[in-house]
């Protein structure tokens, strides 16, 4: 085949793949988008299998068939509740991937250098790319190849990190090497260093010590960020992984490997932007980790935490006639997806508007809320975001708060020592009543004492969620 | 220990401190309960009631005096009653401690402690157990029924086939518990309600239940609920007269107005004068709940209802709760009930009288053969200074413009500014690097370019599946690798065939649990 065919099959690929976000703007054009997507990529496959790629195709295809089993049958058993932690552990694999691609290149470059003149032209695929460069085309070369290993270990050990987070394998505290960002800052210098030193020689060992550094950032980076800034992370690392992939399309000169980069790397950037937006907390701050400091002694709450039993809660919600429920990662935590949809059922069976209220950043994954909410077959169009639903909290006679804490605290509006000031909360105990289920009395994970627990409206159901709410299923009618 | 409740021996007074309802969960408490036979019938609980309830009744007032450690009663003790009370005895009941100095000293002379409903500080803890409210809050229910009563037209406005019926407009002066009672009471009945009150903050409560807030054109600093524990203070002459003006205005136009004003410890304020009331319709009503202290409109007389000469309707009834004796009896009782739960953390049926508690001392007026009256003031305050709100201002349409026009500029500003930081940068770029370079870079670019344009046009709720999605895509990675496997190098291949791997597996489990989770949106 030649060469123009396979540039036709990129050029096809990368419309689909943009075709295939673009679909993601509704959930019913998703459906279809998707197999944009799907087709995209097998078309990319294909043709550079037949083209450029050469050699080796049989163990190719079976690598690639081996990869698949393993990817189907993961896809298959996830459970909605572990999305955050397969997200994560995916990420790793492409940052894996770019750092050995990385190396490749740079392997194959030091063969053809060293090839006598006959010989390059008998070359064929990546290395007959190669053969054809001029010096400044190879130090650029290097630089772009140098930046695509670097991105791609960050990438690898920032997500594996976050995966273990994510799993409950590593503590999901913000915890620091002594030393703290001093560490990273020399570990980004060293890197500097490496790279002006392999600009220079070309030789291997800057880029072998520039990976140990990268992937000691990737690591420490991580494991100084908490629990709930993980949406802001898994973002981040999708942005990294694409922008490693668009790297290592320079320094392979493929412009399709260019064009998915940057597709990804600018989807995971404006993910990370709206995160850090819900939060109102800039990126920087949330990478370096932990919040800033407050401006001065926080507001005293008056009033105590008034409990209430399921038998409280029910008499409520059989009166009320517009309910919004506010789930957030407690939800999660307690499985408990499924009670919270067969309650939606029963209120609206009972001709009662039931609604959900989901802060961007409520969960461990941007969306996450949304699609534990799918999975248990609550409408899509019922669950609101917060923009859409703020207003409508006056209006409305229950509030129902499964396992959130902080995107419902309304010291982020009134209190302006608070740690949170200033981000964007959900309004609900504007609510004529708010019933909150949580376990215990103690703080959410940032440890902001909550006012809205102390409010007059508000009642405390405490409990494990999923148990708390199964006893209230019977008694609704 | 015992809790008893004897019959009220007020003249008319209908209700009781303890119901079969309340009796309950006092025994939850650990306590054993008696009643004096008859006490709950005036307010409709039968004996038989309070038998099923478990409660013991006892014959007589004495016997019960005698038989209970504790006394719960309604209205202070009339001096037959404090003499028959006994050391160690403790008393809950309305006790006005301020007014009532010689009863005081009386129950002091006898040992009793004494526990004052109406001394209970208004801070939220206390909330459930601040029997003033739970009583305000039906006597402004009551007078609007009162007024109603007294009234011949309808509340709510109706075009009905015999011609059109205007709504009715209620003035409520006063926003206290009472007050927001009265108000709402009146909205939902659907008359025209305004109200007015001295403190502005409450502005906002005013018109959450619905009612018009009367603002006063009138610039002095404004009184700071937050001082006086949530109650009004006395204003200056010339706010006074400045709201008489403004209550002028408004008289000829009202058909019920209810008057809740209360100074604490003072007179009630005059406020609805003479000249009003003769400047309001026949058949208007006026109910004044503040006739006990005196009344707030000129023409009240206390526990009376009078027809002015120009036939306004003057309610001076002082026993607004005790009308509803049902609903009194059923809120104070749980009053007590909850001021008993806070006298017994351990639930072991014995009083602690735990005086460092800011509740349990403020409520106290004698305690331990001594007068604790007046209590210190309360650790906590009682209601949050009000914070000075500043009124955004309404914008002229010049202004409006100008803000847009100011608002383009910038956008225009920025826009440029970063278009021109780019394009400087892609040039310096382009005059080192090579054409091959400049080409990819272009591609790149654009790509950066649509993939911002795209996504921000993504939904909320689809951002798991797009992460999703966007991770298979990165899987194109393994291009890269498919072109390097056919090199000769063995660790090439190696690490090409890792890579191809690694990429298949994030391929098909990206683009498969996708579209497992697209499945699962569900239009309802």
């Amino acid at each position: 085949m030649e060469f123009g065919f396979t540039t036709a099959a990129y050029v096809v690929a990368a419309v689909l793949f943009i075709l295939s976000l673009g679909g993601l703007s509704g959930q019913e054009s998703a459906k279809r988008a998707v197999w944009y997507g799907i087709v995209g990529m097998a078309l990319a496959v294909l043709a550079t299998l037949m083209g450029p790629g050469s050699g080796l195709w049989l163990l190719s295809v079976l690598l690639v068939a081996g990869g698949g089993v393993i990817g189907t049958y993961v896809a298959q058993r996830v459970k909605m509740t572990e999305m955050p932690q397969l997200v994560a552990a995916m990420h790793s694999l492409v940052g894996l991937a770019a750092v050995f691609v990385g190396y490749n290149a740079h392997l194959e470059l030091g063969n053809v250098l060293s090839m006598g003149e006959d010989a390059r032209h008998a070359l064929e695929g990546f290395a007959a790319v190669l053969a054809h460069k001029t010096p400044v085309e190879l130090s650029i070369l290097r630089v772009e190849l140098f930046l695509g290993v670097f991105i791609g270990a960050v990438t690898f050990t920032g997500s594996v990190i976050a995966f273990g987070k994510l799993a409950g394998k590593v503590t999901s505290k913000a915890e620091k090497l002594p030393g703290g960002h001093m560490l990273n800052a020399s570990a980004a210098a060293l890197s500097v260093i490496c790279l002006i030193w392999y600009f220079n020689t070309g030789g291997f060992l800057p880029l072998f010590l520039m990976t140990l550094a990268a992937l000691f950032i990737g690591y420490h980076l991580i494991m100084g960020i908490g629990g709930a800034d993980m949406p802001v992370v898994v973002s981040m690392l999708n942005s990294y992984s694409g922008w490693a992939a668009a790297a290592i399309g320079f320094s392979l000169g493929n412009d399709l490997l260019i064009v998915t980069g940057a597709l990804v790397g600018s989807s995971g950037a404006i993910l990370s932007y709206i995160m850090c937006k819900a939060m109102n907390r800039s990126f920087v701050s949330v990478i370096l980790g932990g919040f800033g400091n407050t401006a001065g002694p926080a507001m005293e709450i008056a009033g105590e935490q008034v409990a209430i039993d399921a038998d409280g809660v029910a008499a409520a919600l059989n009166d009320a006639d517009s309910v919004i429920i506010i789930p957030g990662y407690g939800m999660a935590v307690a499985q408990a997806q499924q009670s919270v949809a067969e309650l939606t059922r029963k209120l609206r069976a009972a001709g009662k508007q039931v609604r959900f209220a989901i802060h961007p950043v409520a969960g461990r994954l941007p969306g996450h809320m949304n699609v534990l909410l799918a999975e248990a077959k609550v409408p899509y169009d019922i669950v609101l975001e917060m923009d859409e639903i703020n207003e409508d909290f006056p209006s409305t006679d229950v509030a129902i708060v499964i396992g959130s804490n902080d995107i419902v605290n309304p010291a982020a509006q009134e209190d302006p020592n608070s740690p949170i000031a200033g981000m964007p909360v959900l309004e609900c105990w504007k609510a004529k009543q708010v019933f909150v289920s949580k376990r215990g009395q103690g703080t959410g994970y940032s440890g902001i004492e909550n006012p809205l627990f102390y409010k007059e409206n508000t009642r405390m159901f405490y409990g494990d969620a999923k148990a708390s709410l199964d006893s209230l299923l019977p008694l609704i009618n | 220990m015992k809790i008893g409740a004897p019959k009220e021996v007020f003249e008319g007074e209908a209700r009781v401190a303890m119901t079969p309802d309340s009796a309950q969960q006092l025994q939850k408490l650990g306590y054993d309960c008696v009643i004096e036979a008859g006490a709950g019938a005036a307010a409709g609980f039968s004996d038989a009631a309070y038998v099923a309830a478990g409660v013991e009744v006892v014959k007589t007032a004495a016997a019960l005096w005698k038989a209970a450690d504790i006394v719960a009663k309604v209205r202070p003790p009339s001096e037959a009653e404090a003499k028959r009370l006994t050391k160690g005895q403790t008393l809950i009941s309305f006790f006005y401690p301020g007014q009532n100095e010689k009863l005081m000293e009386l129950a002091k002379d006898k040992g009793a402690n004494v526990i004052a409903m109406d001394m209970v500080p208004r801070i939220s803890r206390a909330q459930k157990m601040d029997a003033l409210s739970s009583m305000a809050n039906i006597a402004g229910y009551r007078a609007v029924i009162e007024a109603g009563n007294n009234f011949g037209r309808f509340f709510t406005g109706q075009v009905t086939a015999a011609g059109k019926v205007p709504p009715a407009k209620v003035l409520v002066v006063g926003a206290g518990v009472a007050g927001l009672a009265a108000i709402g009471t009146s909205t939902s009945l659907g008359a025209i309600t305004y109200a007015f009150d001295v403190r502005p903050e409450v502005a906002e409560q005013i018109e959450s239940m619905g009612a018009e807030f009367v603002y006063l054109d009138f610039a002095e600093a404004a009184q700071d609920g937050a001082a006086t524990g949530g109650y009004a203070a006395p204003s200056s002459p010339e706010f006074r007269e400045a709201q008489l003006k403004k209550f002028r205005e408004l008289a000829p136009d009202m058909d019920i107005v209810i008057t809740t004003a209360l100074i604490p410890g003072r007179p009630a304020p005059k406020l609805w004068t003479k000249d009003m009331v003769e400047m309001m319709k026949p058949g208007s009503v006026i109910v004044d709940l503040a006739a006990e202290r005196g009344g707030n409109c000129d023409l009240t007389v206390p526990d009376e209802k009078i027809v002015t000469p120009n036939g306004v309707t003057v309610v001076g009834y002082t026993d607004f709760p005790s009308r509803m004796a049902a609903q009194a009896s059923t809120l104070y009782s749980n009053n007590i009930r909850h001021m008993m739960t806070d006298l017994t953390p351990a639930k072991d049926g014995k009083v602690n009288h735990n005086m460092e508690d800011d509740v349990i001392r403020g409520a106290t007026a004698t305690y331990d053969g001594a007068i604790t009256f007046p209590p210190p003031p309360p650790k906590i305050q009682a209601i949050a200074a009000a914070k000075p709100k500043e009124k955004p201002k309404e914008l002229t349409v010049q202004e409006k413009r100008a803000q847009e026009v100011a608002l383009f500029k910038k956008q225009t500003r920025s826009q440029v500014t970063l278009l021109v930081i780019g394009a400087a940068l892609l040039l310096g770029v382009g005059l080192v690097a090579p054409a091959s370079f400049m080409q990819h870079f272009i591609v790149f670019v654009l790509s950066v370019f649509v993939g911002f344009q795209v996504i921000w046009n993504v939904s909320h709720s689809l951002h798991t599946p797009l992460m999703a999605v966007t991770n298979a895509i990165s899987s194109i990675i393994i291009l890269g690798a498919l072109m390097q496997i056919g090199s000769g190098s063995f660790i090439v291949i190696v690490l090409a065939s890792l890579s191809i791997f690694m990429a298949g597996i994030n391929i098909f489990g990206g683009f498969l649990v996708t579209r497992r989770m697209l499945a699962m949106f569900q239009k309802s």
